[in-house]
């Protein structure tokens, strides 16, 4: 029997795909279809103290092989956010509440809220690419990253995922301050810092200018960086970055995820990704004789060249 | 045809006025879109925003009211300046029924306008109410009746035609027209008054609805409703997915993602 139910820092999920942060999952009703349409776990968009409205528009572009988005971390705040919370986990599926800050004590506030708030887990998103004074100067700096974790680990009773920037040329260096800090698990990738500019109209398409690469382009990265990761710490690794089959999964799996996140696959394929990519993961396994997804976890750093 | 992913520049052709606050522009190029559906317009160095194809075909269009920042920027664009255009998105109306009946409430008559000169190509019957708060607001009237429309005015302030809401008229008219199918764009209130006028008849009905929208191809969830993406399962709905929506006429999310009163 094929078994692609996984546990992942105490959560049991039924299947290793999650819902990435930002993606279908700034309200309650939104989380509750994505949790209907199969996936094991959800991340809330990230959420800080105050409302923020975001970048202004054109916040996406659609490319051949991903999106650039610079949408600006909209959300409403921590306190509206909470009820969202709390409704969105009667969907029967783990909730991981994302958050930022421009600071650790901030980012350690909102943990403890988003836990209060009844969220499974806590992801810190220490890694947003486009927005100003928030994720991408703190996440890049691995003493901060490993404060960040330490107070959050300290503020709440839940596991505290790190997730990581790969806008750096030391991304394990960053893993490796976050398991320093305490952190429960890291999450790798976040988006590539990108940008897109339109030739008729001479400037930049982004309101923001600058945003985030993702989906198909960025799968080649983030299964380096979670491969780094997964040599240089003991602490699990979720991976994130073009995601969109169950081969995909799979890949990351081998290079050493207990699980994955699908953001961009949403638009490629709508919301029935969850239960295809789980589907597509089983058959895999048959085909090639394993059992449980643990069967398959970093095994490509076993047979190396 | 310019149904690819990605930003299409578009030079203006013309951009006129039809009232006082909405005009038409027209992009010299193609784009073949079902009524209902819209594009995101983008004003380079702007804005960029959701809107209805009101002319859908060669030499496509769309009709806009001139409201805040990124409509005055479009509203200033002479012959020839560019416009970025991605889509057509969404779900359109889809032609149901023999006698029709359509509801076009202020700058709502924009994917209902097209709709009118699809429906009377199949040469079937159409009433169409035209609403606005005065007479001078009233959209694409001539058009309308040149494509063979009964046409029925309405005004709040009773400049032209029957004095009062159209959602009023539409009421009078499901009895008296007798439809078997209706179809309706304009303000939330409006669409909540029909939805409930048709439920209670047992007539079919389709409605475009509007909320605050980013990406325009369902993945940011700024226009959830009900945990339903109105950019990509709407704007169109039909009465049955209408009805379940406990948020329609009451809530709406706030750029912030805040829920705020409609
Ligand atoms: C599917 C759809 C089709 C639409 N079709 C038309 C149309 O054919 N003609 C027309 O005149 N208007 C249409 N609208 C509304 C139109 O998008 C807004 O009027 C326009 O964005 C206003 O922009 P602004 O910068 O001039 O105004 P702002 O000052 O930025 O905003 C004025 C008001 O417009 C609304 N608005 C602003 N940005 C957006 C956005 N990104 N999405 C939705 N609403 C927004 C808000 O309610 C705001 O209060 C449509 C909206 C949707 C969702
Ligand atoms: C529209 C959009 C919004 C995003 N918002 C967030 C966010 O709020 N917080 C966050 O940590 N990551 C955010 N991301 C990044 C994703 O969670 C993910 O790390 C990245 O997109 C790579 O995965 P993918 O290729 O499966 O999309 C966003 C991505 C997209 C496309």
């Amino acid at each position: 029997m094929t078994d692609i139910s996984v546990e992942v820092c105490g959560l049991r999920l039924r299947n290793p795909t999650m819902l990435a942060s930002g993606v279908l999952d700034e309200t309650a009703r939104s989380m509750l279809a994505v949790a209907k349409s199969g996936a094991g776990a959800i991340v809330t968009k990230s959420i800080g103290i105050e409302p923020r409205s975001g970048h202004p528009n054109p916040s996406v572009v659609e490319l051949e092989d991903g999106l650039l988005n610079a949408m600006g971390l909209p959300n409403p705040g921590i306190d509206l956010f909470s009820k969202e919370v709390k409704e969105a986990r009667k969907g029967g599926v783990p909730i991981i509440g994302s958050v930022f800050g421009g600071t650790e004590e901030e980012i350690a506030e909102l943990a403890g809220m988003m836990a209060e708030a009844g969220a499974d887990a806590v992801e810190l998103n220490l890694s947003c690419p486009h927005a100003k004074g928030y994720g991408a100067e703190l996440g890049s700096s691995p003493e901060r990253v490993e404060t960040s974790c330490r107070l959050a680990k300290r503020a709440c009773g839940v596991p505290v995922f790190a997730k990581l920037t790969p806008n750096t040329s030391y991304i394990a260096e960053l893993a490796k301050a976050a398991e320093r800090g305490g952190a429960d698990a890291v999450v790798a990738i976040n988006t590539l810092k990108g940008m897109a500019i339109d030739p008729e109209a001479g400037m930049p398409i982004l309101g923001n200018r600058f945003g985030g690469l993702s989906g198909p382009a960025i799968k080649p990265v983030g299964i380096r960086c979670v491969y780094e990761i997964y040599e240089s710490v003991e602490i699990p690794v979720i991976g994130v970055g073009g995601v969109t089959t169950g081969r995909d999964a799979v890949e990351y799996i081998m290079a050493g995820a207990q699980a994955v996140q699908l953001g961009t696959a949403v638009w490629i394929r709508g919301e029935k990704v969850f239960r295809e990519v789980c589907r597509e993961i089983s058959q895999f396994m048959k085909e090639n004789g394993y059992d449980s997804v643990k069967e398959m976890l970093g095994v490509a750093h076993s047979g190396r060249h | 045809m310019l149904t690819l992913a990605g930003i299409r520049l578009l030079s203006v052709r013309k951009n006129s006025s039809e009232t006082a606050s909405v005009k038409t522009v027209r992009l010299g190029g193609e784009l073949e879109a079902v009524p209902g559906q819209f594009v995101m317009v983008w004003v380079p160095g702007k804005d960029e925003f959701p809107m209805s194809v009101s002319y859908p075909g060669s030499n496509f269009g769309i009709t806009y009211q001139v409201l805040g920042e990124g409509t005055r920027a479009l509203a200033e664009m002479a012959n020839g300046k560019k416009v970025g255009i991605r889509g057509p998105y969404g779900r359109g109306f889809s032609i149901k029924g023999r006698k029709l009946l359509m509801i076009g409430g202020g700058v709502g008559m924009a994917p209902i306008a097209p709709l009118v000169d699809i429906a009377r190509a199949k040469r079937l019957s159409v009433d169409l109410v035209i609403g606005a708060k005065t007479s001078d607001d009233l959209l694409f009237e001539r058009r309308a009746t040149r494509a063979g429309a009964k046409v029925h005015i309405s005004t709040d302030d009773g400049t032209k035609g029957f004095k009062g809401f159209a959602s009023e008229l539409a009421t009078e008219l499901l009895d008296s027209a007798g439809p078997d199918h209706v179809f309706a764009c304009g303000p939330e209130k409006m669409i909540v008054k029909i939805v409930a006028a048709a439920s209670r008849r047992k007539i079919p009905m389709q409605a475009s609805l509007e909320r605050h929208m980013k990406c325009g191809i369902g993945i940011c969830d700024s226009c959830a409703l009900d945990g339903v993406h109105v950019c990509k399962e709407g704007p169109v709905f039909p009465l049955e997915e209408l009805r379940k929506f406990g948020d329609l006429g009451v809530t709406k999310l706030d750029p912030a993602g805040r829920r705020v009163p409609v």
